[in-house]
């Protein structure tokens, strides 16, 4: 496009409503994001070398731990995620944008003002907030510092932003199908939205309810969560993993339904298992509603709820087992090929299940009662996270870029990148496992020295896997400027609506609505 | 048409978002009644009970321990004054809890009771209690608070030894904002 100066230029990024511009701001703001929480993590991993205390004061590590948590979930996966959407769901069901464009708009451009906060309080007077991502009152509340109050703030709007998300997806999905798009013929990815979209609808609420309280109880002499004026702190959080648990699949559904577009793809074959598939989306949404206080189980919750909180736990893991059997069986007797989607895609389906096989050890009581708060805890909820969503985003991006920028990404780096990350994670989380095992708690700036090797293991697999990533932005700057022209189809085996247009996408798609058969 | 479905379907889902916003704060009432109804929690009701002629059942022997905490490092002696009885349900009993504060400046506080077991909470009845209004202490001032209560006869017959604890918060600071009851 002509722009008359640059003004122009960066008005039409400001004003636009287009969903896939739109969709490249969420990716770009989501990639943005990844490199600064990766920073973070980098500075944890090498205060963690060796024990004793190296280059940071324990302080600012408890400031680390928690943006990096803050960021990476808030910052990168969802806004990623939300960035696929934009600008695949329009594509995939035949609609011409989003439903609600100037919503669109408006719920993308509250996000660099919230990180924007967030990111301020590292460098006001006073600490930046310094009590983990789960802010537990009081530590939140009695003990924050003052920057905790940009915090809340910058929560507040991330979860406006997310909530108008989703209302957008919805209101897209049921209203903008293509004639002949029924439910049960919707790509999975798009069902794993919807349903996702659910989730988000529901539980962003009650994190605004969380923080709105965490600010009242801080300024206006209320007492949710202080015992001294009637409250318990016990209460925060049940209301914070009331959100917190259907949050962590807002994470990943919408990676499963990634990783269900490209198996087929390069399996050459159909989706084994449509329905079970969208099924087991809808059961594991629904069960994750009722499992939220088997994070708790050290706090003094009673026996029968432990025990309910357990077996229900234990159930998500029978639509998840589902999941990865129907991804096993599609892969099965296919005319297989790995480019690099694919391999991220078998990669998370391999990296993914042990971290939901750590999530099964932690859901059995006694065990939980070992494990709690150990580096146990931090392998199974980076295996899910890392490469479980950010694998799912990256499959993501690879498969698609060639629609988005009609070029072909460079294959060869794709695969560096690959197999340096997935050796990087594994190398940095696989230890964390046997640290957690052998007693070594979470949140520590520093450590018994019989945890040294271990730890400088995780921190040289950080680095590699950290590094690794500069391929990944590297190889997509390439392609958004040029390389190999992509064809229509761009996969071989490729199936569905986005495929019928030509690469690069058109600034607009499907003004007449297609016919689906 | 598609635009009127549209914004029936934005209302719909931003309503459902407002309702959640306030589930998070109906969560607040939800959390007490279930914790009353379940007698999780070991968390009893400020208020004090009505005092009922209780036929005392002389058959049975419940222990009933005190204890007592400072919250932060809250310069008071805080004790109980006995530090275990034998009661029978049905029985008024009268303990009292000392409490000196060494601070160099007058301090309010407010007592937070808790009992374990939890189950055993609502069966324990407290016609009196410090805990029901909060205390002020002259600087080095001293003082007995009692606790009048009594074991109602449903008492679970598992049940032998309940114990009864008190928490000291500092209101000191908050003095000024309305706090009648916890």
């Amino acid at each position: 496009m002509e722009y008359a100066n640059p003004w122009q230029r960066i008005m039409r990024w400001v004003t636009t409503t287009n969903h896939k511009d739109i969709g490249t701001l969420y990716l770009m703001l989501s990639l943005v994001m990844l490199f600064i929480g990766g920073g973070m993590a980098l500075i944890i991993r090498g205060e963690l070398f060796m024990p004793g205390q190296q280059f940071i004061d324990p302080s600012f590590y408890n400031q680390m731990i928690t943006l990096h948590g803050l960021i990476m979930v808030f910052g990168v996966i969802m806004p990623a995620f939300v960035g696929l959407a934009n600008w695949q769901i329009p594509m995939m069901i035949g609609a011409p944008d989003m439903a609600l464009p100037r919503m669109n708009n408006w719920s993308f451009w509250i996000l660099p003002f919230a990180f924007t906060i967030l990111i301020s309080t590292l460098f006001m007077n006073g600490p930046a907030p310094n009590f983990g991502w789960t802010f537990y009152a009081p530590l939140s509340t009695t003990y924050g510092p003052p920057s905790t109050d940009f915090f809340i703030f910058a929560v507040h709007l991330m979860g406006l932003s997310s909530i108008m998300g989703a209302i957008n997806i919805i209101a897209t999905i049921l209203n903008l199908r293509a004639p002949g798009m029924r439910m049960m013929k919707l790509p999975i990815f798009v069902w794993s939205w919807l349903i996702t979209a659910f989730l988000l609808i529901a539980v962003m609420p009650v994190l605004a309810g969380a923080v709105t309280m965490m600010l009242t109880d801080r300024h206006f002499g209320t007492s949710f969560f202080n015992a001294a004026g009637g409250g318990d702190p016990l209460l925060f959080q049940h209301i914070f993993w009331f959100f917190g648990h259907p949050e962590v699949y807002i994470m990943i559904l919408p990676a499963f339904g990634v990783v269900s577009q490209i198996i087929p793809t390069f399996s050459r074959k159909k989706l084994f298992g449509y329905g079970s598939m969208v099924a087991a989306i809808a059961v594991i949404a629904f069960l994750s509603f009722l499992v939220w206080a088997h994070h708790m189980f050290v706090s003094g919750i009673s026996l029968g709820a432990e025990l309910f909180f357990m077996y229900s736990t234990m159930l998500i893991a029978v639509p998840t087992g589902v999941k990865v059997f129907n991804w096993v069986t599609t892969m099965f007797r296919g005319s297989l090929s790995f480019e690099t989607p694919m391999l991220f895609a078998v990669g998370f389906v391999v990296l993914f299940t042990i971290g939901g096989l750590s999530g099964l050890m932690l859901s059995i009581v006694p065990a939980d009662f070992q494990y709690h708060d150990t580096y146990f805890v931090v392998a199974h909820f980076h295996y899910v996270l890392v490469p479980g969503a950010l694998f799912g985003i990256l499959a993501g991006v690879y498969f698609w870029i060639p629609k988005w920028t009609g070029h072909m990404y460079n294959e060869a780096m794709g695969k560096w990148h690959f197999w340096l990350s997935v050796i990087g994670v594994n190398v940095t989380f696989f230890p964390m496992h046997f640290l957690g095992l052998a007693g070594m708690p979470r949140r520590v700036p520093d450590y018994a020295l019989q945890f040294t090797d271990f730890n400088m293991v995780a921190t040289v697999g950080a680095v590699i896997f950290g590094f690794s990533q500069l391929l990944f932005l590297v190889n997509i700057i390439k392609t958004i400027r040029g390389g190999k022209p992509a064809t229509d189809e761009v996969w071989e085996g490729a199936e569905g609506l986005e495929w019928t247009i030509p690469s690069p996408a058109p600034y607009h798609t499907f003004q007449t609505p297609p016919e689906v058969r | 048409m598609a635009m009127n479905k549209t914004r029936r379907t934005a209302i719909i889902f931003s309503s459902i978002a407002v309702l959640m916003f306030g589930f998070g704060f109906a969560l607040v009432p939800l959390y007490n009644v279930f914790c009353d109804v379940t007698g999780l929690n070991g968390k009893i009701t400020g208020s004090s009970s009505a005092l009922i002629n209780n036929e005392v059942d002389r058959s049975r022997n419940i222990t009933v321990q005190f204890i007592a905490t400072g919250n932060e490092n809250l310069p008071w002696d805080f004790y109980p004054v006995i530090k275990e009885i034998k009661i029978h349900p049905g029985e008024m009993s009268r303990v009292e809890y000392f409490a000196q504060n060494n601070s160099d400046k007058d301090m309010v506080v407010q007592a937070i009771p808790s009992i374990t077991p939890g189950s055993a909470a609502k069966f324990l009845k407290k016609t009196e209690c410090f805990c029901f209004t909060q205390q002020v202490l002259k600087k080095g001032a001293s003082m007995r608070m009692p606790v009048l209560f009594y074991l109602d006869n449903d008492l679970d017959q598992n049940i032998n030894t309940i114990t009864l604890s008190y928490t000291l918060f500092d209101l000191t600071e908050k003095q000024g904002e309305s706090h009648d009851k916890p």
